[in-house]
Order: structure tokens, then C-alpha cells, then sequence
């Protein structure tokens, strides 16, 4: 079976999955490359995937409502379809300027 | 008119900005400024940490930018965020806004403070003069409703 069905049957795609500030510290990695489900369908399920990961996550997302997300460079809403993003980042509210 | 964003973590002149963008133009009439600094309210604060999003830094600024580059008839347009450790009293964000009239120019580069505050991807975390770390700096909700009044208005 080459790759590309290998990932197909197995119905999973890498994503690279970025974290800033508090959310970082509490998931405990400032970046990760996984394979998702390919039937993840937006960013809330995703989130409620990477909670079943572990503790880490678990406090990171406690407050869902609070850490914001973006697909690609550009902000998400929970409700997002997650489509054929490549980069997804989780962060709390900004704090800039 | 193509705005200038720039993430970086020197410091900037307000004065060199302020040239540059008018250099070799005699059709601009008002320059508004807004110079962000560090700020120490009780005296324990030895910096700011500022954390970035590198990439959506860049793409969210400039967003937000050609948003008020739609809406008001700018000549000129200018926003630079430093990243890194800042310690008191130095700059952390500026933006400028260009334009023939200065009522277009106050209100360009008020939105674009209202705006950078709540969508650009920066976090701030204390550093204490004790050489503790301080917690991340809270999102205010009056930031939030800063930016919501522009939603509104025509």
C-alpha cells in the first residue's frame, strides 16, 4: 500500500497544531505535528479530540470559551470548519498593543 | 497607498516614521500618531514580555490595515509592533495615519489601536523587579467594546 492510501485507510491527515502564551505552558509544547482524524469536522471537535490527550490539554482547553483559535493565519470561531487547514493555533484572548 | 507593517523587536523613532512617510509628498495635511509605551504602575515591574505569532502577526495587522485603508481616504499608513523583553517606559506599538484632513487620519489610526488590541496575536507576560514572573496580562473587556463601536458606526 503506498503512503497516501496508507493515510486514506487509516483515515487520518498531519496537521500542525501551534500554542502561545498560557496555553502553551499548559499543553507543554509550543508546537506539535499530529494525525487527526480526517473526520474532525471543526475547530470545537477538534478540541474536544486533543482533551482526550491528556492532562495537559485538559487544563489548557478547561475554559473552552476562553482560548481563541486560528486556521491557517487567520481567526477561527469554534464553530469553523477546520476544511484543509495546515496550521491550526490555539491562544487566550490577545493582549497586544 | 500600501500599508507598512513591521514586527520586530528594536525600537523605533516616531520622528524617522513621520519622515518617511511624507518624504518627497506635499499633499498630505494631517499625520496622526499613536506611540504605545511600557508602563509601570506601582513600581515593581522590570519589563514586559511581549510573545508573538510570527506569520498571522504580519497577515492580521495587515487585514486590519487595508479594513481602514476601505473605510477613510488615507495617503499614508503605518504600524510597527515590537516583540521581546521591553522595560518600562520604552515603545512598544506604533501606528500612523495619513491623510489629506485630519478628521480621516484621527479616526483611521484610532481603529487601528482598537483593532490591533483585539485581533493582533500578541501576548504580554510581567517580569517583577524581585526577578519573579508575573502572569499573563488579562484581555480587558473594554478593549473588546472599543472595537465593537466600530462595528456600528457608519
Amino acid at each position: 500500500m503506498s503512503t497516501a492510501a496508507a493515510i486514506a485507510a487509516a483515515g487520518t491527515r498531519p496537521v500542525r497544531i501551534v500554542y502561545f502564551a498560557w496555553v502553551r505552558e499548559r499543553v507543554g509544547l509550543p508546537e506539535e505535528t499530529l494525525d487527526i482524524p480526517a473526520d474532525l469536522a471543526t475547530v470545537a471537535d477538534l478540541v474536544r479530540w486533543l482533551k482526550a490527550r491528556g492532562e495537559g490539554y485538559q487544563t489548557a482547553f478547561a475554559n473552552e470559551a476562553v482560548v481563541r483559535a486560528a486556521l491557517d493565519h487567520v481567526h477561527a470561531k469554534p464553530s469553523a470548519q477546520l476544511g484543509h487547514a495546515r496550521e491550526i493555533a490555539f491562544f487566550p484572548p490577545m493582549t497586544g498593543g | 497607498m500600501t500599508p507598512l507593517i513591521r514586527i520586530q523587536h528594536e525600537d523605533f523613532s516616531l520622528q524617522d516614521e513621520i519622515d518617511a512617510l511624507s518624504a518627497g509628498r506635499a499633499d498630505i495635511g494631517a499625520v496622526v500618531s499613536f506611540a504605545g509605551l511600557c508602563r509601570d504602575e506601582n513600581g515593581t515591574l522590570a519589563g514586559l514580555e511581549l510573545e508573538h505569532y510570527p506569520g498571522m502577526a504580519e497577515a492580521e495587522i495587515g487585514r486590519v490595515a487595508a479594513e481602514a485603508a476601505a473605510r477613510w481616504p488615507l495617503m499614508g499608513l503605518v504600524a510597527i509592533h515590537r516583540y521581546g523583553l521591553i522595560r518600562p517606559g520604552d515603545q512598544i506599538v506604533l501606528v500612523l495615519a495619513a491623510s489629506a484632513h485630519r478628521r480621516a487620519a484621527f479616526e483611521a489610526a484610532d481603529f487601528m489601536m482598537d483593532y490591533l488590541k483585539t485581533r493582533a496575536p500578541f501576548w504580554k507576560r510581567e517580569h517583577r523587579i524581585d526577578g519573579t514572573l508575573g502572569g499573563w496580562v488579562e484581555a480587558k473587556g473594554e478593549d473588546d467594546d472599543a472595537a465593537q463601536r466600530w462595528e456600528q458606526a457608519p
